[in-house]
Formats: structure tokens, C-alpha cells, sequence
């Protein structure tokens, strides 16, 4: 395969045309602006649409609309304009229509600051909005994979009328790596229950609203069910020396990158570490965790923000293995030797 | 109500209401004498009689049309609380030919929704609104709107609406006159026979300029809300008459018959085309190179402006020329606009991992402030090249190698300036053997985008060798 170097937020849009995008709406924010800037160029040229939006609340909801006549749509933002669009994803899964859309997280909360946090966990894994809803959060370390995410995610997110966030961070957008891209230009088809502005169309209906109790119970449990559906189908992750590991690291994300380095420096000392590295976050790789929780004595779970991870680490091995924290804020993040240290600690007990 | 002589734009019967758990399913949800009826007549009449069911999208808001899609046999779709201008430039920015309806209330066009509303009209989306005016929030039980009159008794008003607290009024007809977008902006009234034939037919030009692809068309109609008033019906229309006439003017604001609006798009690349654009056959073959001795990490500090961001893509570049692994890693936002700017490089046989360099194996200061802050950070045995040019101290450690070398005035001699990152680089390079410079030199070429200033980059490349081997 042919690479070239390129950012990670530039190696996003190119998987997304790849995968078939033909609408962006977006609104700028550091350290995202990249993927409205460089979907403004490429969207435009390859005669996609790219809009600048008044605001996060109105591109959500321009993503709505596209999405309601079954266009492959997307956004890329950061914590605060996520944060924003809250509403529109609400409204998204309860119309089960699909999008994409990116969070290069910045630190927080309010205005924060423009270096990588992990902070928007929470919203973009647990809903984040009104109701008992997911959405599927993809979770790249490296520009190959910000490629392949985004090209992947409007397969995933037509499969599943679902939105698909690709929860990054200011480093892995703002990093340079070689990546190389899939030959193949994927493209969404019609689909059944879209409104297009044509006769076989005309009867369909795109709507939250559910007046009645018990149909709003039902379409609640479709959506639990299509959620069951995705983490037996689309749970991924990675594990870096973890047959013989006795202390597992947990980390998505740009600190899985310093985590397998600390990893390699940590076994060249003779200690048994390995690290798993969620590659979906929802849904989460609990079961393998469970698994691992009955092999190794400690875990760790390296992120940053306050714990948000570790809650589900906590929660998948049910008490089965001590979970220690390892939390970082406002943009510092570890070096590999510092986290190393952290580990040698633990590990010696 | 609207019972008899149904419009064909209207469903059969209203088969989405009674399975909702409505009793009757030929007579609409609103109360009687409400003016959202009326005006669904209108637009239901006009679907039909210009044959464009198939061809509408039509939008409801939230409020009490919220269940507009009950009746409307159209495309359907319900958005969120005063959104639909945005929701309906998401629909016509992906269907050319279809005409998209926003229908929405006083609570979500003026209060909630103004943002959306304003930036749709500007834009001069192809959309007809059509905005039910009848001061008050119906659906949530008679609260103060935005266009709630002054002294207007409300659920949150109740002793009436008062300008030093609430404001007064406000005129979206007036507001969205003052763009240039709008193709077409009228207020009418439902307060008699001749207002709804009035409002007939501004309905009817704001849809026919959706067929002419005209662009933004706005009607306001100042319409009855006999429960949220506590009014009869034809109380009603008597207090629209006396009260909201004489606030808001029942008049034509526009009406740009020319023109027509495109898309803005242009033509749609096939397969290969996008592949060209997106360059994504391009770039090196992947292979595997040589053995590095250890993981190099490169910090390259300056001034912005000194070009120590396209120096680290440069050598990121030449390493993977060379079948290695690499990561460029900036520094960025407000810190480049204060004046001092690094970039980090890794360089590795291996997968990187962190692409985090605090400990850099090599700095390259190009000028004092990146000496003087980075300088403590170097490893032991590290490399730091000082631009002499710029930096008239010594490094004052004795643990590191110091390479000193007046990067700026070698490049000033060559007659460019900018160059003196691409010396440093190439020093760099011979320090370390691998990359190597005769990669570097394949390199710049393919990398450097303007083409007239490769060859003096190659001849920067040259004076660096000259350096070095003296
Ligand atoms: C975000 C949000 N806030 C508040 C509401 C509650 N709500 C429903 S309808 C409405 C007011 C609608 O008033 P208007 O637009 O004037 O329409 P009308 O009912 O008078 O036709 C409000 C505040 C909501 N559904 N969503
Ligand atoms: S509350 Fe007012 S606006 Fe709503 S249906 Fe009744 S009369 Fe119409």
C-alpha cells in the first residue's frame, strides 16, 4: 500500500469521501478545524456539499435533515460544539436516522483549553442527550486508523441507523503519520424508509415523537435490542503482550499510544505487562476484560480525565480485580517513562 | 375544524392520528376556531392543485402543529423545537428538486429557532416558512412568545407583558427584510373572509416559488388561538383585527420575482476522479528499511516563520523514504501566535507509540528561546545543533554533543533566508547517517510545493555537506 504523511483530522476526511460522505456540515473549533477546512476544499471540488453552519446546534440539525433523505453526513468538532449538538443526537436516535460524527476532544469543562482531554467520554459513550440511547463510538489511535474509521463508520452507521462518533483527540488529529488509504469509494444505497421527494417515497415518515406509552415503550426496546445487536457484532480492541500479562493496562486513544511504549519499556525490564486498547468504546469490551480480570492481579487504566474509562473497566470485572486510576487533565499528557513509573509502582505493591 | 370538502392534500383519513390513540380520524387535532386549521387548508389545497405531493419534504416544528405529518400526504419529517430551518437546508442541499415546507409557530421560529431562521433566509434557502403567528405559546398552555403583544395577559405574564421586563413584540416579517436573502416576505392575517384569500394566495406564491426554484419565502399569518386568548373564535378574529393589526402591518415586505437560486454545487466527481483529487494512490510504497540503533526523538524549535513545522515534515518525510517509521507532532493554536513554534519528530524501525517528545535525542534550536527553554530536556548523550546566526551563547551542558553552525547566514548567502530550516535539517541528517541526506534529496523535490524553489532548497542541501565535511 502507497502512504503518504498527512494529519490525522486531513487522513478523516479522506476516509470519509472514501466511505461514500457526501454532505459535511460543520462549524470551526480548535483543534478540529482542520476537518471542516480540509471538507470545505474536497467536499466542494469533488461536487459533495460542505456547509458552514451558524452554530453546532444548526449543522446537527442540517445533519438531520440530510440524513432524513438518506445522504451519508457528517460533522467533526470538538468537546464544547459536541456538546452543543447534544440535542440533534438525541433526536437522531430516536428517528434512527445514521451520521457521523467526529470529536477531536479538547480539555474542559466550559471553555477549557485547545490540548488533548479524554473528558468527553461520558457524553459520547453514554448518549449524552435526552433518553435511553447510544450511540457507536469508534476510538483511533493513529492517522491509518482515522482513515479507516471514518471510511468504515457510514457502513456501520447505515446498518444500524445509528450515529457513529469518532471520539479522537487533539494529538492523534493534529499528529502527522504516514496512512494509506482503501482503493475502493464505497457509496450508500436508496434506502427503504428515507424521504426523498419522490412517489415511492412519499408515505415515509421521519419523526421522534411517539404519543402513546406503550409505543414509545416499544420503540425504546428496539433501540436497546439494536444496541445488544452492535456490541455482540462490533465490539474491537487490541492487545499488546497480554498472554502471560499479571498487571493489564487499559487505554484508548492517544494514550494507548504511550501506553504500548511504556508497555515495551516495562517488558524489557522483565515485567509481565499488557495492554488492551479499546478500539470501540461503545460497545465496550467488558467481556474480555471479565476475562482478563481472572488472569492478571491488577489492572490500570490510563486516561485523560477523571475516571471516566475506568468506571467501565469497574463495572465489567464486578469487583473480580483491583482497577487503579491513573488520571491526567487540561491537555498534560504522560510520557512514556512517567507512566512506566506509575505502573513499576503498582506493580511492586 | 376542518371537517368537510377536505383538500386532496391532505390524507384520506388521518390513519397516524387514531393510531396514535385519536378518536376520530377525519378531523384534525386543533381546537375549533384555531387558525393552524385554516392554514393547512390553504397549503393542502395548493399541494394538490400544483400536482407536487410527491416532490414536497414538508417539515413539522414543535408546537401545536408539532403533528402536522398527520395530515400532509407528503415526505414527512418532524424536527426538533425551532430547528426546521436548519433540518430543511439539510433536505434541500441533498434533494435539488424537491419543496421543502417549514412550517412553525411564534415559540419556535422567533424565540427558540431565531438563529436558524435568520441564517436560512440569508442564505436564501429554497424553502417556503410558513410562520403561524398568534402571539403566544398554544402548545404548552397560553405562555408569553417573542411576539406576545404589550399588556398581553399570559400564563407568564399574567399581568400582562411589559416592555422594561419582557421587551416588546418582535417583527420577524421586519427583521428578515433587513437580508438580502429573502426572495419573498408577507404578513397577512386570518381575520376575515378577505385576509385568508389574501393568505391564499401568498401561500400559493411562496410554494409556486419553490416550483421556480425563486429561493427563501416567507409568510407570516397572524392567526387565531382561541384557547390560549380565552377568546371565542370570532372574539378571535375580531382581537387580531383590533390588537395584532396594528402592531404588526399586514403588508408585502418583497417579492423578487427574477432569478432563481442553483445549488451552488459543483458537477460530481466519479470514483477515479475523487481518488486523483484526494491523491490516495499517491505517496511511497510501503517498505521495510533499515535498522535504526535506537528511537530518534527530534525536537526542531524557532521562531514561527522559521519554518520548524515544514522542517519536521520534511525529515518525518525522509525517514519514511527510507521505509521508517514516523510521527510529526506540532505545537499549535495561540502559542504559534505568540512567536515561538516546535514540532516533534519520532523516527523509529517499529511502530511508533507516543508520539510525545519531552526527552528529545536531538534539539534543533534555530533560535535563543528554543535554546534556553529546551535545552535542560535533552537526554544525556543527546545531540543539540545551535543556529549561530542567532544564538550567541554556548550550551551549558557537557552531557550532550553540540554541533554550532550559523544555519541563518548560510542560508542568507544562498540568497534564501526561509532555507535556513532546510540547513539545519540536512546538518541533522549528516550528524546522524541515517536517514540519510541523499534521501533528503529525493525528497524535496515531491515535498516542496512551490517548484521554483527546489533547486535552491538542493543547493541549501549542498552548503550543509560543505559544513560538515570541513
Ligand atoms: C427544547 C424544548 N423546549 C421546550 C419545549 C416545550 N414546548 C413545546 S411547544 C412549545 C411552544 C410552542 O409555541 P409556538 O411555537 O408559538 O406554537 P403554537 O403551539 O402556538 O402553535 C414549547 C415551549 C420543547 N418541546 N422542546
Ligand atoms: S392551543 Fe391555540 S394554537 Fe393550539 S390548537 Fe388550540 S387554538 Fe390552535
Amino acid at each position: 500500500m502507497r502512504k503518504v504523511l498527512i494529519k490525522g483530522n486531513d487522513a478523516i476526511v479522506r476516509g470519509a469521501l472514501l466511505g461514500g460522505a457526501t454532505h459535511f456540515f460543520g462549524y470551526p473549533i480548535t483543534p478540529a478545524s482542520e476537518i471542516a477546512q480540509g471538507a470545505a476544499n474536497l467536499f466542494t471540488r469533488s461536487g459533495r456539499t460542505f456547509l458552514q453552519a451558524e452554530s453546532e446546534t444548526s449543522a446537527i440539525n442540517m445533519i438531520y435533515g440530510a440524513a432524513s433523505t438518506g445522504a451519508r453526513v457528517m460533522t467533526a468538532s470538538s468537546g464544547p460544539g459536541v456538546a452543543l449538538m447534544l440535542e440533534g443526537l438525541s433526536y437522531l436516535a430516536g428517528a434512527e436516522l445514521p451520521s457521523v460524527i467526529v470529536d477531536v476532544q479538547r480539555a474542559g469543562p466550559g471553555l477549557g483549553n485547545i490540548w488533548p482531554e479524554q473528558s468527553d467520554y461520558n457524553m459520547c459513550c453514554k448518549g449524552g442527550g435526552h433518553g435511553s440511547f447510544h450511540n457507536i463510538v469508534l476510538a483511533p489511535s493513529s492517522g491509518q486508523e482515522m482513515t479507516d474509521f471514518a471510511y468504515r463508520a457510514f457502513d456501520i452507521a447505515d446498518a444500524y441507523r445509528m450515529t457513529v462518533i469518532i471520539l479522537t483527540d487533539a494529538y492523534v488529529g493534529q499528529m502527522m503519520e504516514p496512512v494509506g488509504f482503501p482503493s475502493a469509494v464505497r457509496h450508500g444505497a436508496r434506502k427503504s424508509w428515507a424521504v426523498y421527494g419522490d412517489e415511492s417515497s412519499r408515505q415515509n415518515l421521519i419523526s421522534s415523537i411517539v404519543m402513546n406509552q406503550t409505543g414509545m415503550a416499544e420503540l425504546n426496546i428496539m433501540l436497546q435490542e439494536k444496541y445488544a445487536r452492535a456490541a455482540r457484532d462490533l465490539t474491537d480492541w487490541d492487545e499488546i503482550e497480554t498472554e502471560d500479562a499479571e498487571f493489564l493496562l487499559i487505554a484508548f486513544g492517544i494514550t494507548s499510544r504511550v501506553a504500548s511504549t511504556a508497555v515495551s519499556h516495562l517488558r524489557e525490564n522483565g515485567l509481565k505487562v499488557g495492554l488492551l486498547r479499546p478500539k470501540t468504546l461503545f460497545p465496550f469490551p467488558s467481556e474480555r476484560i471479565a476475562e482478563l480480570a481472572g488472569q492478571v492481579n491488577l489492572m490500570a487504566v490510563a486516561e485523560l480525565n477523571n475516571g471516566m474509562m475506568a468506571q467501565d473497566v469497574e463495572l465489567a470485572v464486578r469487583g473480580g480485580c483491583d482497577v487503579r486510576k491513573y488520571n491526567w487533565y487540561g491537555g498534560m499528557v504522560p510520557s512514556a517513562d512517567e507512566l512506566a513509573s506509575r505502573v513499576r509502582e503498582d506493580f511492586n505493591g | 375544524m376542518v371537517k368537510h370538502a377536505k383538500p386532496k392534500g391532505f390524507y384520506d383519513t388521518f390513519e397516524r392520528k387514531s393510531s396514535q390513540g385519536g378518536p376520530e380520524s377525519e378531523t384534525t387535532h386543533y381546537c375549533p376556531g384555531c387558525g393552524h386549521g385554516t392554514v393547512h387548508k390553504l397549503i393542502a389545497e395548493a399541494l394538490e392543485d400544483f400536482g407536487i405531493k410527491d416532490r414536497t419534504v414538508f417539515l413539522s416544528p414543535v408546537g401545536c402543529s408539532v403533528f402536522a405529518y398527520y395530515y400532509f400526504d407528503t415526505g414527512n419529517i418532524q424536527c426538533s423545537h425551532g430547528r426546521a430551518p436548519a433540518v430543511g437546508t439539510g433536505v434541500i442541499r441533498s434533494l435539488d428538486d424537491a419543496v421543502v415546507i417549514s412550517y412553525q409557530g411564534d415559540g419556535d421560529l422567533a424565540g427558540i429557532g431565531t438563529a436558524e431562521i435568520v441564517h436560512a433566509a440569508n442564505r436564501g434557502e429554497n424553502m417556503a416558512v410558513f410562520f403561524v403567528n398568534n402571539a403566544i405559546y398554544g402548545m404548552t398552555g397560553g405562555q408569553l412568545a417573542p411576539t406576545t403583544l404589550l399588556g398581553q395577559e399570559t400564563t407568564t405574564t399574567p399581568l400582562g407583558r411589559l416592555a422594561d421586563r419582557e421587551g416588546g413584540p418582535i417583527h420577524m416579517s421586519e427583521m428578515l427584510d433587513a437580508l438580502d436573502g429573502p426572495a419573498f416576505i408577507e404578513r397577512t392575517s386570518l381575520s376575515n373572509a378577505a385576509g385568508v384569500m389574501k393568505t391564499r394566495k401568498a401561500v400559493r406564491k411562496a410554494l409556486t416559488n419553490q416550483v421556480e426554484r425563486r429561493g427563501f419565502s416567507f409568510v407570516e399569518i397572524l392567526s387565531p388561538c382561541p384557547v390560549g386568548w380565552k377568546l371565542t373564535p370570532i372574539q378571535s378574529r375580531i382581537w387580531i383585527k383590533d390588537n395584532m393589526e396594528t402592531i404588526f402591518q399586514v403588508k408585502r415586505f418583497r417579492d423578487r420575482e427574477e432569478g432563481s437560486r442553483g445549488t451552488g454545487r459543483m458537477p460530481l466527481m466519479g470514483d477515479e476522479e475523487l481518488k486523483e483529487l484526494l491523491g490516495s494512490d499517491h505517496g511511497e510504497e510501503a517498505r521495510k528499511g533499515e535498522n535504526l540503533e535506537t528511537e530518534c526523538r527530534v525536537k526542531i524549535a524557532g521562531f514561527g516563520g522559521q519554518g520548524v513545522m515544514s522542517a519536521g515534515v520534511l525529515l518525518a518525510n525522509t525517514a519514511i523514504g527510507e521505509g521508517l517509521e514516523a510521527t510529526w507532532l506540532p505545537s499549535y493554536g495561540p502559542e504559534m501566535r505568540g512567536g515561538t513554534a516546535n514540532a516533534s519528530v519520532v523516527i523509529s524501525d517499529e511502530p511508533v507509540g507516543s508520539p510525545v517528545v519531552n526527552r528529545p535525542t536531538t534539539l534543533l534550536a534555530m533560535n535563543g528561546p528554543s535554546l534556553d527553554s529546551l535545552e535542560d530536556s535533552v537526554i544525556t548523550g543527546g545531540l543539540i545543533v545551535v543556529n549561530s546566526s542567532l544564538i550567541n551563547r554556548k550550551v551549558r551542558r557537557d552531557d550532550v554533543k553540540v554541533v554550532y553552525a550559523p544555519v541563518s547566514d548560510m542560508a542568507a548567502e544562498a540568497g534564501f533566508l526561509k532555507g535556513a530550516n532546510v540547513v539545519m535539517l540536512s546538518l541533522y541528517l549528516l550528524e546522524k547517517g541515517v536517514p540519510g541526506i541523499q534521501t533528503l534529496k529525493t525528497v524535496i523535490p515531491k515535498s516542496i510545493k512551490k517548484k521554483e524553489l527546489v533547486e535552491v532548497n538542493l543547493k541549501l542541501v549542498k552548503a550543509a555537506e560543505e559544513f560538515h565535511a570541513s
